[in-house]
């Protein structure tokens, strides 16, 4: 049990990072890592938002939405199939919780909150969040593995972000290529950056 | 001596400004600073008076590699001979053979990198730095013995340009560039870099190393058994007589690069040392807590781990290069267990890697400047609430 979660949370940490080896979240990402500051307090954010919508929409998913969800219901239930909801309601659900974040944010942690600006809100489009719910689908994890999922591909997306705006930090006393500063150069560290995670593709736990 | 001076004196006129060949004044300058010493002094302040500059502290490396090189180039030639059946008491035409045969890889390493060196210095006007001449002789020394010499100027130039000249040059890459250019050979061309065939430089030959003998461990069984069985001991893999990259198999020529680097106050002994050292306690660990029916390779003990495949050579020239490595005290402990831990990881439990040290060194490198951070900011509140 213990070590079937643990295997998962590697999984989505380090080998199947989601930003380094499935490429998802790339927007904000590129947008919010010139500050390690900026970058960690938006990773805590996307380890929040993913943490709590991956278990609710598994939740909503596994009873409401699936191939014979209401079955619970009464009879009637097993022949519904509302599986083509599923994208709206996720995405519902993200959008809530962005709110809430942005909420607290504004309220306990206001130069954060104007740091961060637009890509605050726009977690809610992140499709690393989007992605997590879908995969977790695909992957059949049961509720339990869905949380710790959640939980460590937020971990992972932060850790990537947190490393990038380290490596911008210290890139700034480089003598950049003009036509490669800004996002040039950051496109080719995340390559390289990917290269680094490749150690751990094959990992069998 | 004088009648180089003189040339290079008469000449200046027409690499400076204004000049006829302006725009090749990199390549005159590396010349003069390679042969004699720059002549430019400090002219403001001096802040820090001390004769390692960065042109003497990248000799030294060279220096230290030599030990590799030669050693390299006559492990080389005694698995060819051996592999082809000849007599192997020769040494001196053993070095031979093997020298020609790796000759070609390093002139291959230095003429494509070069070209791209020189390149980027003369559009960027910055000067062409000795660092190249390290990253063009580590690269070849990481690289198998019969490497297809198209690869080696495809895996330098990557290594190079993406890894070092498009940051700015010499002091701003973030991966080490010689690392990335392996890397890069690893992914693209898997069949030429890895595998059992290609370790000596004779085709067709197949020779496993230490490490794909170990990793081919039975569950259960002893890593030291099936060293043995395919003929590796502690001696030979400490001494080097083994297949292997070109520069890594000797685990003893490693050392005594590792002592000119520390004397000379050019390699960190703290990372060496905590990279060997998390390396020895964590094969120790899963040695300990490895149960009788667990992975073969869990039973391979700490001291092999150290003398097998290129940890040695990844923990004394690759980890301690100055610009990708963590540069706090405090981080440099962090970044050299953390590789030493991660290579045994990768050793152990990755099928896909039997070697796992240029991953380790190259995933840690992404990470280094968060570390150091992480030990500044740490030191700013420690001093901050000593103040109030």
């Amino acid at each position: 049990m213990i070590a079937e979660y643990v295997n998962i949370a590697m999984k989505a940490i380090f080998i199947e990072n989601i930003l380094l080896s499935l490429f998802l979240g790339m927007c904000s990402f590129l947008a919010c890592s010139k500050k390690i500051d900026t970058a960690f307090g938006l990773g805590l954010a996307v380890v929040f938002v993913l943490t709590v919508t991956a278990p609710v929409n598994w939740l909503i998913n596994h009873f409401l939405l699936r191939d014979g969800a209401l079955a619970w219901a009464g009879a009637w239930g097993a022949t519904v199939d509302l599986s083509f909801l599923q994208f709206i309601c996720y995405i519902a659900v993200i959008a809530a919780m962005v709110q809430l974040v942005e909420m607290v944010l504004d309220k306990f942690f206001p130069p954060l909150y104007t740091a961060l600006g637009i890509f605050l809100p726009l977690i809610a489009v992140n499709c690393a969040i989007l992605g997590t719910s879908l995969q977790m689908g695909t992957k059949g994890y049961d509720f339990g593995e869905t949380c710790v999922y959640g939980l460590s591909s937020g971990i992972g997306w932060a850790l990537a972000i947190v490393g990038m705006a380290s490596i911008r930090t210290k890139l700034q006393y480089s003598n950049l290529p003009a036509g490669l500063r800004g996002l040039g150069v950051t496109m080719i560290i995340t390559g390289l950056m990917a290269i680094g995670f490749m150690t751990f593709i094959g990992i069998k736990l | 001596m004088k009648f180089l001076h003189d040339l290079f004196q008469k000449n200046e006129h027409m690499f400076l400004k204004g000049g006829k060949l302006e725009k090749f004044y990199p390549l005159y300058e590396a010349q003069e600073s390679f042969l004699f010493t720059p002549k430019n002094v400090t002219n403001t302040r001096v802040h820090v008076r001390d004769s390692l500059d960065s042109k003497r502290l990248m000799s030294m490396v060279i220096v230290a590699l030599v030990p590799c090189i030669l050693y390299g180039a006559y492990n080389v030639g005694l698995q060819m001979a051996k592999a082809a059946g000849d007599p192997t008491d020769n040494i001196a035409g053993l070095f031979g053979s093997g020298f020609l045969q790796i000759l070609p890889i390093i002139i291959v390493s230095y003429a494509a990198g070069g070209v791209w060196e020189v390149l980027f210095a003369v559009l960027r006007r910055h000067e062409i730095n000795e660092g190249f001449l390290v990253t063009g002789i580590l690269f070849p020394l990481t690289c198998p013995p019969d490497i297809p010499l198209w690869q080696v100027a495809v895996g330098i130039s990557f290594g190079v340009v993406i890894g070092k000249e498009i940051f700015g040059g010499t002091g701003m890459n973030v991966l080490n560039p010689a690392l990335t250019a392996r890397a890069f050979l690893y992914f693209s061309y898997p069949q030429q870099i890895s595998g059992d065939l290609v370790w000596v430089a004779v085709d067709g030959y197949s020779a496993a190393t230490p490490l794909s003998a170990a990793a081919a461990t039975a569950t259960g069984a002893s890593t030291t058994e099936a060293l043995a069985g395919a003929g590796y001991s502690m001696s030979n893999m400490f001494w080097g007589a083994i297949p292997g990259s070109i520069g890594e198999t000797s685990a003893f020529a490693c050392l005594i690069g590792a002592v000119i680097l520390i004397a000379c106050g050019v390699g960190s002994w703290r990372i060496m040392a905590s990279t060997l050292g998390g390396a020895a306690v964590t094969a120790a660990l899963l040695q300990a807590f490895a149960g009788p029916d667990a992975l073969g390779m869990l039973s391979m003990t700490p001291w092999e781990h150290l003398v097998a495949g290129g940890l040695m050579f990844g923990a004394v020239f690759m980890a301690t290069d100055p610009v990708s490595a963590a540069r706090t005290t405090t981080g440099q402990w962090v970044y050299g267990f953390l590789i030493g831990f991660i290579t045994i990881l990768i050793r152990t439990w990755n099928p896909a890697y039997p070697e796992g040290v240029m991953l380790a060194i190259l995933f840690m490198n992404i990470f280094a400047p968060l570390i150091d951070h992480q030990v500044v900011q740490a030191n700013v509140k420690r001093r901050l609430s000593r103040a109030t």
